[in-house]
Protein backbone atom coordinates (compact mmCIF):
# COMPACT_ATOMS: atom_id res chain seq x y z
CA UNK A 1 0.00 0.00 0.00
CA UNK A 2 1.35 3.38 -1.00
CA UNK A 3 1.92 5.71 2.01
CA UNK A 4 4.03 8.69 0.88
CA UNK A 5 6.62 9.77 3.47
CA UNK A 6 6.03 13.53 3.13
CA UNK A 7 2.32 13.50 4.02
CA UNK A 8 0.49 13.49 7.37
CA UNK A 9 -2.38 11.08 8.06
CA UNK A 10 -5.44 10.56 10.24
CA UNK A 11 -6.88 7.43 11.79
CA UNK A 12 -9.85 7.98 9.45
CA UNK A 13 -7.58 7.20 6.47
CA UNK A 14 -7.25 10.72 5.17
CA UNK A 15 -4.03 12.42 4.19
CA UNK A 16 -2.98 16.01 4.56
CA UNK A 17 -0.22 17.98 2.84
CA UNK A 18 1.03 21.34 4.10
CA UNK A 19 1.50 23.65 1.12
CA UNK A 20 4.03 26.50 0.95
CA UNK A 21 1.24 29.10 0.98
CA UNK A 22 0.07 27.91 4.41
CA UNK A 23 -2.98 26.01 3.16
CA UNK A 24 -3.36 22.25 3.51
CA UNK A 25 -4.57 19.82 0.85
CA UNK A 26 -6.72 16.87 1.97
CA UNK A 27 -7.53 13.55 0.35
CA UNK A 28 -8.12 9.90 1.20
CA UNK A 29 -5.34 7.34 1.32
CA UNK A 30 -4.52 4.57 -1.10
CA UNK A 31 -5.72 2.08 1.52
CA UNK A 32 -9.02 3.96 1.87
CA UNK A 33 -9.70 4.04 -1.87
CA UNK A 34 -8.92 0.34 -2.15
CA UNK A 35 -11.28 -0.46 0.72
CA UNK A 36 -14.04 1.69 -0.77
CA UNK A 37 -13.81 0.26 -4.25
CA UNK A 38 -14.97 2.17 -7.32
CA UNK A 39 -15.78 5.76 -6.32
CA UNK A 40 -18.76 7.18 -8.22
CA UNK A 41 -19.63 10.42 -6.41
CA UNK A 42 -18.02 12.86 -3.99
CA UNK A 43 -20.05 15.42 -2.09
CA UNK A 44 -17.84 18.30 -0.94
CA UNK A 45 -18.47 21.59 0.90
CA UNK A 46 -18.44 24.96 -0.86
CA UNK A 47 -15.42 27.25 -0.98
CA UNK A 48 -15.66 29.53 2.07
CA UNK A 49 -17.38 26.95 4.29
CA UNK A 50 -15.84 26.37 7.72
CA UNK A 51 -15.04 22.78 8.68
CA UNK A 52 -14.31 21.55 12.21
CA UNK A 53 -11.65 18.98 13.03
CA UNK A 54 -13.20 15.54 13.38
CA UNK A 55 -16.56 16.64 11.96
CA UNK A 56 -17.98 15.32 8.71
CA UNK A 57 -17.29 17.67 5.80
CA UNK A 58 -18.63 15.55 2.98
CA UNK A 59 -19.48 12.12 1.68
CA UNK A 60 -17.74 9.78 -0.69
CA UNK A 61 -19.90 7.24 -2.51
CA UNK A 62 -18.51 4.05 -3.93
CA UNK A 63 -20.64 1.61 -5.88
CA UNK A 64 -21.37 -0.29 -2.71
CA UNK A 65 -21.77 2.35 0.00
CA UNK A 66 -21.58 5.94 1.20
CA UNK A 67 -18.86 6.94 3.69
CA UNK A 68 -18.46 10.16 5.63
CA UNK A 69 -15.36 12.29 5.20
CA UNK A 70 -13.94 13.81 8.40
CA UNK A 71 -11.93 17.03 8.54
CA UNK A 72 -8.35 16.37 9.70
CA UNK A 73 -8.02 19.99 10.93
CA UNK A 74 -10.36 22.94 11.43
CA UNK A 75 -10.35 25.72 8.88
CA UNK A 76 -11.96 27.49 5.95
CA UNK A 77 -12.30 25.76 2.58
CA UNK A 78 -10.21 27.59 -0.03
CA UNK A 79 -10.67 25.16 -2.93
CA UNK A 80 -12.48 21.93 -3.82
CA UNK A 81 -11.52 19.49 -6.55
CA UNK A 82 -14.21 20.23 -9.14
CA UNK A 83 -12.77 17.67 -11.54
CA UNK A 84 -14.17 14.90 -9.34
CA UNK A 85 -17.69 15.87 -10.38
CA UNK A 86 -17.10 14.48 -13.86
CA UNK A 87 -14.31 12.02 -12.98
CA UNK A 88 -14.75 10.67 -9.44
CA UNK A 89 -12.68 7.61 -10.39
CA UNK A 90 -9.58 9.85 -10.03
CA UNK A 91 -9.88 9.17 -6.28
CA UNK A 92 -9.13 5.50 -7.06
CA UNK A 93 -6.61 6.10 -9.79
CA UNK A 94 -4.50 8.79 -8.14
CA UNK A 95 -5.53 9.28 -4.48
CA UNK A 96 -2.50 11.46 -3.60
CA UNK A 97 -2.57 13.49 -6.81
CA UNK A 98 -5.50 14.19 -9.14
CA UNK A 99 -7.85 12.59 -6.62
CA UNK A 100 -7.37 15.27 -3.92
CA UNK A 101 -10.58 16.45 -2.27
CA UNK A 102 -10.16 19.98 -0.92
CA UNK A 103 -7.80 22.67 0.35
CA UNK A 104 -8.19 24.34 3.73
CA UNK A 105 -6.85 27.46 5.34
CA UNK A 106 -6.20 25.94 8.78
CA UNK A 107 -7.46 27.81 11.84
CA UNK A 108 -4.09 27.08 13.49
CA UNK A 109 -0.91 25.35 12.34
CA UNK A 110 -1.80 21.81 11.32
CA UNK A 111 0.76 20.22 13.65
CA UNK A 112 -0.93 21.74 16.72
CA UNK A 113 -3.96 19.55 16.22
CA UNK A 114 -2.00 16.70 17.73
CA UNK A 115 -4.15 14.09 15.96
CA UNK A 116 -2.04 13.78 12.83
CA UNK A 117 0.13 10.76 12.16
CA UNK A 118 3.44 10.39 10.40
CA UNK A 119 3.66 7.98 7.46
CA UNK A 120 5.36 5.41 9.72
CA UNK A 121 2.63 5.70 12.39
CA UNK A 122 -0.12 5.45 9.77
CA UNK A 123 1.46 2.36 8.22
CA UNK A 124 1.13 0.67 11.61
CA UNK A 125 -2.67 1.02 11.37
CA UNK A 126 -2.88 -0.85 8.10
CA UNK A 127 -3.56 -4.58 7.99
CA UNK B 1 -13.64 7.92 6.54
CA UNK B 2 -14.23 4.63 8.29
CA UNK B 3 -14.08 1.24 6.61
CA UNK B 4 -15.04 -1.54 9.00
CA UNK B 5 -14.17 -4.99 7.70
CA UNK B 6 -16.90 -7.58 8.09
CA UNK B 7 -16.06 -10.44 10.45
CA UNK B 8 -15.56 -13.63 8.48
CA UNK B 9 -15.67 -16.03 11.42
CA UNK B 10 -18.86 -18.01 11.99
CA UNK B 11 -19.99 -17.48 8.40
CA UNK B 12 -21.08 -20.35 6.19
CA UNK B 13 -18.80 -21.08 3.26
CA UNK B 14 -19.86 -22.15 -0.20
CA UNK B 15 -18.13 -25.06 -1.97
CA UNK B 16 -16.27 -22.37 -3.96
CA UNK B 17 -14.68 -20.64 -0.96
CA UNK B 18 -11.19 -21.92 -1.82
CA UNK B 19 -11.65 -20.74 -5.42
CA UNK B 20 -12.48 -17.22 -4.21
CA UNK B 21 -9.38 -17.14 -2.02
CA UNK B 22 -7.23 -18.30 -4.98
CA UNK B 23 -8.63 -15.45 -7.05
CA UNK B 24 -7.95 -12.89 -4.32
CA UNK B 25 -11.61 -11.99 -3.90
CA UNK B 26 -12.67 -9.45 -1.32
CA UNK B 27 -15.11 -11.34 0.87
CA UNK B 28 -18.19 -9.95 2.53
CA UNK B 29 -20.82 -11.24 4.91
CA UNK B 30 -24.18 -11.77 3.23
CA UNK B 31 -27.16 -13.52 4.87
CA UNK B 32 -24.85 -15.51 7.10
CA UNK B 33 -22.52 -16.54 4.27
CA UNK B 34 -18.98 -15.51 3.43
CA UNK B 35 -19.35 -14.42 -0.18
CA UNK B 36 -17.14 -12.71 -2.76
CA UNK B 37 -18.05 -9.02 -2.95
CA UNK B 38 -15.66 -8.37 -5.81
CA UNK B 39 -12.52 -9.60 -7.55
CA UNK B 40 -11.12 -6.99 -9.96
CA UNK B 41 -13.71 -4.37 -8.99
CA UNK B 42 -17.46 -3.98 -9.23
CA UNK B 43 -17.47 -1.70 -12.28
CA UNK B 44 -15.00 -3.84 -14.25
CA UNK B 45 -16.99 -6.99 -13.45
CA UNK B 46 -20.27 -5.29 -14.35
CA UNK B 47 -18.84 -4.27 -17.73
CA UNK B 48 -17.47 -7.77 -18.31
CA UNK B 49 -20.97 -9.21 -17.89
CA UNK B 50 -22.58 -6.63 -20.21
CA UNK B 51 -19.93 -6.91 -22.92
CA UNK B 52 -18.64 -10.52 -22.62
CA UNK B 53 -19.46 -12.75 -19.65
CA UNK B 54 -19.15 -13.12 -15.89
CA UNK B 55 -19.06 -16.14 -13.60
CA UNK B 56 -20.87 -15.87 -10.26
CA UNK B 57 -20.93 -18.15 -7.24
CA UNK B 58 -24.55 -18.16 -6.09
CA UNK B 59 -24.28 -21.34 -4.03
CA UNK B 60 -25.69 -19.45 -1.05
CA UNK B 61 -29.13 -19.64 -2.67
CA UNK B 62 -31.32 -22.29 -1.05
CA UNK B 63 -32.93 -25.23 -2.83
CA UNK B 64 -36.07 -26.96 -1.67
CA UNK B 65 -37.23 -30.03 -3.52
CA UNK B 66 -40.70 -31.45 -3.65
CA UNK B 67 -40.77 -35.02 -4.84
CA UNK B 68 -43.47 -37.66 -5.16
CA UNK B 69 -46.82 -38.38 -6.75
CA UNK B 70 -48.46 -35.38 -5.04
CA UNK B 71 -45.51 -33.01 -5.54
CA UNK B 72 -47.43 -30.79 -8.00
CA UNK B 73 -50.21 -30.27 -5.43
CA UNK B 74 -47.65 -29.32 -2.83
CA UNK B 75 -45.97 -26.73 -5.12
CA UNK B 76 -49.37 -25.41 -6.23
CA UNK B 77 -50.35 -24.78 -2.59
CA UNK B 78 -47.00 -23.23 -1.67
CA UNK B 79 -46.50 -20.91 -4.67
CA UNK B 80 -48.77 -18.86 -6.91
CA UNK B 81 -47.34 -20.61 -9.97
CA UNK B 82 -49.61 -22.16 -12.58
CA UNK B 83 -47.98 -25.51 -11.85
CA UNK B 84 -50.10 -27.50 -14.29
CA UNK B 85 -48.59 -25.59 -17.19
CA UNK B 86 -45.00 -26.23 -16.11
CA UNK B 87 -43.61 -29.03 -18.28
CA UNK B 88 -40.65 -31.21 -17.39
CA UNK B 89 -37.51 -29.26 -18.30
CA UNK B 90 -39.14 -25.88 -17.73
CA UNK B 91 -38.51 -23.22 -15.11
CA UNK B 92 -40.67 -20.30 -14.02
CA UNK B 93 -40.35 -17.28 -11.75
CA UNK B 94 -42.90 -17.35 -8.94
CA UNK B 95 -43.72 -16.11 -5.45
CA UNK B 96 -44.41 -17.60 -2.06
CA UNK B 97 -47.05 -15.52 -0.27
CA UNK B 98 -48.26 -15.26 3.31
CA UNK B 99 -51.95 -15.43 4.26
CA UNK B 100 -52.16 -11.63 3.97
CA UNK B 101 -50.96 -11.79 0.35
CA UNK B 102 -47.53 -10.34 1.23
CA UNK B 103 -44.34 -11.80 -0.20
CA UNK B 104 -42.38 -14.36 1.81
CA UNK B 105 -39.95 -14.96 -1.03
CA UNK B 106 -39.55 -14.83 -4.78
CA UNK B 107 -38.38 -18.09 -6.27
CA UNK B 108 -37.65 -20.00 -9.45
CA UNK B 109 -39.48 -23.31 -9.73
CA UNK B 110 -37.83 -25.96 -11.92
CA UNK B 111 -39.64 -29.12 -12.97
CA UNK B 112 -36.95 -31.76 -13.14
CA UNK B 113 -39.19 -34.78 -13.57
CA UNK B 114 -42.83 -35.82 -13.71
CA UNK B 115 -43.08 -35.59 -9.93
CA UNK B 116 -39.89 -33.69 -9.08
CA UNK B 117 -39.77 -29.92 -8.49
CA UNK B 118 -36.86 -27.79 -7.32
CA UNK B 119 -37.59 -24.39 -5.78
CA UNK B 120 -34.65 -21.98 -5.58
CA UNK B 121 -35.05 -19.56 -2.69
CA UNK B 122 -33.12 -16.54 -1.41
CA UNK B 123 -30.31 -17.23 1.04
CA UNK B 124 -31.63 -14.61 3.46
CA UNK B 125 -34.95 -16.45 3.61
CA UNK B 126 -33.86 -20.05 3.33
CA UNK B 127 -34.68 -21.07 6.90
CA UNK B 128 -37.97 -19.14 7.07
CA UNK B 129 -39.13 -20.43 3.70
CA UNK B 130 -38.28 -24.03 4.53
CA UNK B 131 -40.26 -23.72 7.76
CA UNK B 132 -43.19 -22.08 5.99
CA UNK B 133 -43.13 -24.74 3.27
CA UNK B 134 -43.29 -27.52 5.84
CA UNK B 135 -46.21 -25.81 7.59
CA UNK B 136 -48.05 -25.37 4.30
CA UNK B 137 -47.41 -28.97 3.30
CA UNK B 138 -48.66 -30.12 6.69
CA UNK B 139 -51.80 -27.96 6.52
CA UNK B 140 -52.45 -29.24 3.00
CA UNK B 141 -52.56 -32.75 4.43
CA UNK B 142 -48.98 -33.51 5.31
CA UNK B 143 -49.59 -37.12 6.31
CA UNK B 144 -51.77 -37.59 3.28
CA UNK B 145 -49.13 -36.05 1.00
CA UNK B 146 -46.42 -38.19 2.52
CA UNK B 147 -48.52 -41.32 2.23
CA UNK B 148 -49.00 -40.52 -1.42
CA UNK B 149 -45.25 -40.06 -1.67
CA UNK B 150 -44.78 -36.26 -1.60
CA UNK B 151 -41.63 -35.34 0.23
CA UNK B 152 -40.24 -31.88 0.90
CA UNK B 153 -36.48 -31.86 1.28
CA UNK B 154 -33.78 -29.22 1.66
CA UNK B 155 -31.12 -29.82 -0.99
CA UNK B 156 -29.20 -26.60 -0.27
CA UNK B 157 -26.18 -28.20 1.38
CA UNK B 158 -25.66 -30.76 -1.40
CA UNK B 159 -25.67 -28.29 -4.26
CA UNK B 160 -23.40 -25.63 -5.61
CA UNK B 161 -24.86 -23.07 -8.00
CA UNK B 162 -22.82 -21.15 -10.56
CA UNK B 163 -24.22 -18.44 -12.84
CA UNK B 164 -22.58 -17.86 -16.23
CA UNK B 165 -24.03 -14.62 -17.57
CA UNK B 166 -23.44 -12.33 -20.53
CA UNK B 167 -23.63 -12.18 -24.32
CA UNK B 168 -20.76 -14.70 -24.64
CA UNK B 169 -22.22 -17.13 -22.07
CA UNK B 170 -23.76 -19.49 -24.65
CA UNK B 171 -20.55 -19.70 -26.67
CA UNK B 172 -18.50 -20.36 -23.54
CA UNK B 173 -20.83 -23.07 -22.24
CA UNK B 174 -20.97 -24.63 -25.69
CA UNK B 175 -17.21 -24.84 -25.70
CA UNK B 176 -16.96 -26.09 -22.11
CA UNK B 177 -19.74 -28.65 -22.38
CA UNK B 178 -19.04 -29.71 -25.93
CA UNK B 179 -22.74 -30.28 -26.34
CA UNK B 180 -25.63 -28.39 -27.90
CA UNK B 181 -26.49 -26.83 -24.55
CA UNK B 182 -26.17 -23.37 -26.13
CA UNK B 183 -29.47 -24.13 -27.89
CA UNK B 184 -31.34 -24.50 -24.57
CA UNK B 185 -34.37 -22.19 -24.65
CA UNK B 186 -35.05 -19.38 -22.17
CA UNK B 187 -36.35 -20.74 -18.87
CA UNK B 188 -35.56 -24.29 -19.92
CA UNK B 189 -33.31 -26.68 -18.04
CA UNK B 190 -31.68 -29.99 -18.76
CA UNK B 191 -28.90 -32.21 -17.44
CA UNK B 192 -25.57 -32.02 -19.24
CA UNK B 193 -21.89 -32.33 -18.39
CA UNK B 194 -19.06 -29.83 -18.33
CA UNK B 195 -15.67 -31.55 -18.52
CA UNK B 196 -17.20 -34.74 -17.15
CA UNK B 197 -18.86 -32.89 -14.28
CA UNK B 198 -22.60 -33.57 -14.31
CA UNK B 199 -24.61 -30.35 -14.08
CA UNK B 200 -28.18 -29.27 -14.46
CA UNK B 201 -28.03 -26.33 -16.86
CA UNK B 202 -30.85 -23.78 -16.80
CA UNK B 203 -31.16 -20.76 -19.08
CA UNK B 204 -31.98 -18.37 -16.26
CA UNK B 205 -30.26 -15.52 -14.49
CA UNK B 206 -30.45 -12.28 -12.57
CA UNK B 207 -28.38 -9.82 -14.60
CA UNK B 208 -30.54 -8.73 -17.53
CA UNK B 209 -28.23 -10.69 -19.85
CA UNK B 210 -28.55 -14.02 -21.58
CA UNK B 211 -26.97 -16.76 -19.53
CA UNK B 212 -27.13 -19.95 -17.55
CA UNK B 213 -27.35 -21.15 -14.00
CA UNK B 214 -25.60 -24.44 -13.40
CA UNK B 215 -26.50 -26.68 -10.48
CA UNK B 216 -23.65 -28.94 -9.48
CA UNK B 217 -22.94 -31.40 -6.67
CA UNK B 218 -21.02 -29.46 -4.01
CA UNK B 219 -17.92 -31.66 -4.31
CA UNK B 220 -17.58 -30.89 -8.05
CA UNK B 221 -18.30 -27.17 -7.83
CA UNK B 222 -14.63 -26.14 -7.77
CA UNK B 223 -13.79 -28.29 -10.81
CA UNK B 224 -16.74 -26.82 -12.73
CA UNK B 225 -15.78 -23.26 -11.77
CA UNK B 226 -12.15 -23.69 -12.81
CA UNK B 227 -13.04 -25.36 -16.08
CA UNK B 228 -15.50 -22.61 -17.02
CA UNK B 229 -13.03 -19.83 -16.20
CA UNK B 230 -10.44 -21.54 -18.39
CA UNK B 231 -12.87 -22.18 -21.25
CA UNK B 232 -14.03 -18.56 -21.17
CA UNK B 233 -10.66 -16.86 -20.83
CA UNK B 234 -10.43 -16.07 -24.57
CA UNK B 235 -13.98 -14.79 -24.56
CA UNK B 236 -13.39 -12.23 -21.81
CA UNK B 237 -15.04 -14.21 -19.02
CA UNK B 238 -14.35 -12.71 -15.58
CA UNK B 239 -15.28 -13.91 -12.10
CA UNK B 240 -17.90 -11.54 -10.71
CA UNK B 241 -19.05 -10.95 -7.15
CA UNK B 242 -22.17 -9.95 -5.28
CA UNK B 243 -21.38 -6.27 -5.84
CA UNK B 244 -21.75 -6.59 -9.61
CA UNK B 245 -24.71 -8.95 -9.18
CA UNK B 246 -26.51 -6.12 -7.36
CA UNK B 247 -25.65 -3.35 -9.85
CA UNK B 248 -26.57 -5.62 -12.79
CA UNK B 249 -29.96 -6.51 -11.32
CA UNK B 250 -30.60 -2.83 -10.52
CA UNK B 251 -29.96 -1.80 -14.15
CA UNK B 252 -32.24 -4.63 -15.27
CA UNK B 253 -34.82 -3.44 -12.68
CA UNK B 254 -35.13 -6.92 -11.19
CA UNK B 255 -36.68 -6.92 -7.71
CA UNK B 256 -34.75 -8.08 -4.64
CA UNK B 257 -36.21 -9.57 -1.50
CA UNK B 258 -35.80 -7.18 1.44
CA UNK B 259 -35.88 -4.21 -0.96
CA UNK B 260 -38.76 -4.26 -3.43
CA UNK B 261 -40.25 -7.43 -1.93
CA UNK B 262 -41.23 -8.24 1.63
CA UNK B 263 -43.99 -9.55 3.90
CA UNK B 264 -45.85 -6.23 3.77
CA UNK B 265 -45.60 -5.83 0.01
CA UNK B 266 -48.20 -7.22 -2.38
CA UNK B 267 -47.12 -8.58 -5.78
CA UNK B 268 -49.77 -6.26 -7.22
CA UNK B 269 -47.83 -3.23 -5.94
CA UNK B 270 -44.51 -4.15 -7.50
CA UNK B 271 -45.68 -5.10 -10.98
CA UNK B 272 -45.64 -8.87 -10.39
CA UNK B 273 -49.38 -9.43 -10.86
CA UNK B 274 -48.67 -11.35 -14.05
CA UNK B 275 -46.86 -14.04 -12.04
CA UNK B 276 -49.91 -14.68 -9.86
CA UNK B 277 -52.11 -17.45 -11.19
CA UNK B 278 -55.82 -16.83 -11.57
CA UNK B 279 -58.11 -18.75 -9.27
CA UNK B 280 -57.12 -19.86 -5.80
CA UNK B 281 -55.73 -22.84 -4.03
CA UNK B 282 -52.49 -21.27 -2.79
CA UNK B 283 -51.65 -19.44 0.40
CA UNK B 284 -52.47 -15.73 0.02
CA UNK B 285 -54.92 -16.13 -2.87
CA UNK B 286 -57.94 -14.86 -0.92
CA UNK B 287 -56.08 -11.79 0.34
CA UNK B 288 -54.89 -10.99 -3.19
CA UNK B 289 -58.43 -11.27 -4.55
CA UNK B 290 -59.65 -8.75 -1.94
CA UNK B 291 -56.68 -6.51 -2.69
CA UNK B 292 -57.57 -6.50 -6.38
CA UNK B 293 -61.13 -5.42 -5.57
CA UNK B 294 -60.09 -2.74 -3.10
CA UNK B 295 -57.46 -1.25 -5.36
CA UNK B 296 -53.70 -1.00 -5.00
CA UNK B 297 -52.57 2.39 -3.67
CA UNK B 298 -48.82 1.98 -4.21
CA UNK B 299 -46.70 1.14 -7.24
CA UNK B 300 -43.03 0.79 -8.04
CA UNK B 301 -41.52 3.86 -9.73
CA UNK B 302 -38.32 3.61 -11.75
CA UNK B 303 -36.17 6.70 -11.32
CA UNK B 304 -33.19 8.01 -13.24
CA UNK B 305 -31.41 10.72 -11.29
CA UNK B 306 -30.42 13.88 -13.09
CA UNK B 307 -27.21 14.50 -11.18
CA UNK B 308 -24.43 12.17 -10.09
CA UNK B 309 -25.63 11.76 -6.51
CA UNK B 310 -26.37 8.17 -5.51
CA UNK B 311 -29.80 7.31 -4.09
CA UNK B 312 -29.89 4.50 -1.55
CA UNK B 313 -32.63 2.32 -0.09
CA UNK B 314 -34.63 4.27 2.47
CA UNK B 315 -34.19 7.72 0.91
CA UNK B 316 -37.54 9.57 0.94
CA UNK B 317 -39.24 10.30 -2.40
CA UNK B 318 -41.36 13.43 -2.82
CA UNK B 319 -43.19 15.14 -5.65
CA UNK B 320 -41.28 17.93 -7.36
CA UNK B 321 -43.26 20.24 -5.04
CA UNK B 322 -41.99 18.42 -1.95
CA UNK B 323 -44.97 16.30 -0.87
CA UNK B 324 -43.78 12.94 0.55
CA UNK B 325 -45.10 10.02 -1.55
CA UNK B 326 -42.86 7.06 -0.71
CA UNK B 327 -39.28 5.90 -0.45
CA UNK B 328 -36.44 4.28 -2.37
CA UNK B 329 -36.34 0.47 -2.17
CA UNK B 330 -33.11 0.03 -4.19
CA UNK B 331 -30.77 2.71 -5.40
CA UNK B 332 -27.27 2.96 -6.72
CA UNK B 333 -24.99 3.79 -9.57
CA UNK B 334 -25.61 1.98 -12.85
CA UNK B 335 -22.10 1.32 -14.18
CA UNK B 336 -23.16 0.48 -17.76
CA UNK B 337 -25.71 3.28 -18.09
CA UNK B 338 -23.44 5.62 -16.10
CA UNK B 339 -26.42 7.01 -14.24
CA UNK B 340 -27.81 7.09 -10.74
CA UNK B 341 -30.79 4.72 -10.71
CA UNK B 342 -33.44 3.93 -8.14
CA UNK B 343 -36.62 1.96 -7.66
CA UNK B 344 -39.11 3.11 -5.08
CA UNK B 345 -42.57 2.37 -3.77
CA UNK B 346 -44.71 5.49 -4.21
CA UNK B 347 -48.35 6.52 -4.43
CA UNK B 348 -49.56 4.86 -7.60
CA UNK B 349 -50.47 7.99 -9.54
CA UNK B 350 -46.86 9.23 -9.31
CA UNK B 351 -45.26 6.05 -10.65
CA UNK B 352 -46.12 6.53 -14.34
CA UNK B 353 -43.14 7.14 -16.66
CA UNK B 354 -42.78 10.71 -17.88
CA UNK B 355 -43.10 12.37 -14.49
CA UNK B 356 -40.52 14.18 -12.39
CA UNK B 357 -39.92 13.30 -8.73
CA UNK B 358 -37.45 14.29 -6.04
CA UNK B 359 -35.24 11.98 -3.97
CA UNK B 360 -33.98 13.30 -0.63
CA UNK B 361 -30.38 12.13 -0.23
CA UNK B 362 -28.95 13.08 3.17
CA UNK B 363 -31.84 15.55 3.38
CA UNK B 364 -31.03 17.34 0.14
CA UNK B 365 -33.40 17.23 -2.84
CA UNK B 366 -32.17 15.63 -6.07
CA UNK B 367 -34.33 15.61 -9.19
CA UNK B 368 -35.15 12.35 -10.97
CA UNK B 369 -37.11 11.38 -14.07
CA UNK B 370 -39.68 8.58 -13.83
CA UNK B 371 -38.69 6.23 -16.66
CA UNK B 372 -40.06 2.97 -18.09
CA UNK B 373 -38.92 -0.38 -16.70
CA UNK B 374 -36.28 -1.76 -17.15
CA UNK B 375 -33.47 0.80 -17.12
CA UNK B 376 -31.37 -1.57 -19.20
CA UNK B 377 -32.60 -4.04 -21.80
CA UNK B 378 -30.15 -6.17 -23.74
CA UNK B 379 -30.21 -6.24 -27.51
CA UNK B 380 -31.68 -9.54 -28.63
CA UNK B 381 -29.06 -11.27 -30.70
Amino acid sequence: MNVPEELRYTTQHEWLREEEDGTVTVGITDHAQAELGDVVYVELPAVGDEVAQGASFGVIESVKAASDLYAPVSGAVTAVNGALEAAPQQVNEDPYGAGWLLKLNPARPAEEGGALLTAAAYRELLP
Amino acid sequence: MATPAPAQADLKRTPLHAAHLRLGARLTAFAGWSMPLQYAGIIAEHHAVRSAAGLFDVSHMGELECIGARAADCVARLTCLDVERLAVGQARYSLILNEAGGIIDDVIVYRLGDAWYRIVINAANAAAVAEHARAVAAAAGGAELRDAGAELRDAGAELGLVALQGPRAAAILQRAAGAAVGALGRYRCRPTAVADVPVLAARTGYTGEDGFELFVAAEYADALWSHLLEAGADEGLAPAGLGARDTLRLEAALPLYGHELGPDVSPLEVGLGRFVRAGGGYVGAEALRRRREEGVPRALAHLQLHGRAVARAGNPITTAAGTPIGSVTSGGYGPWLRRGLAMGLVERRHAAPGGELTVLIRGRPHGAAVVPRPFYRREEG
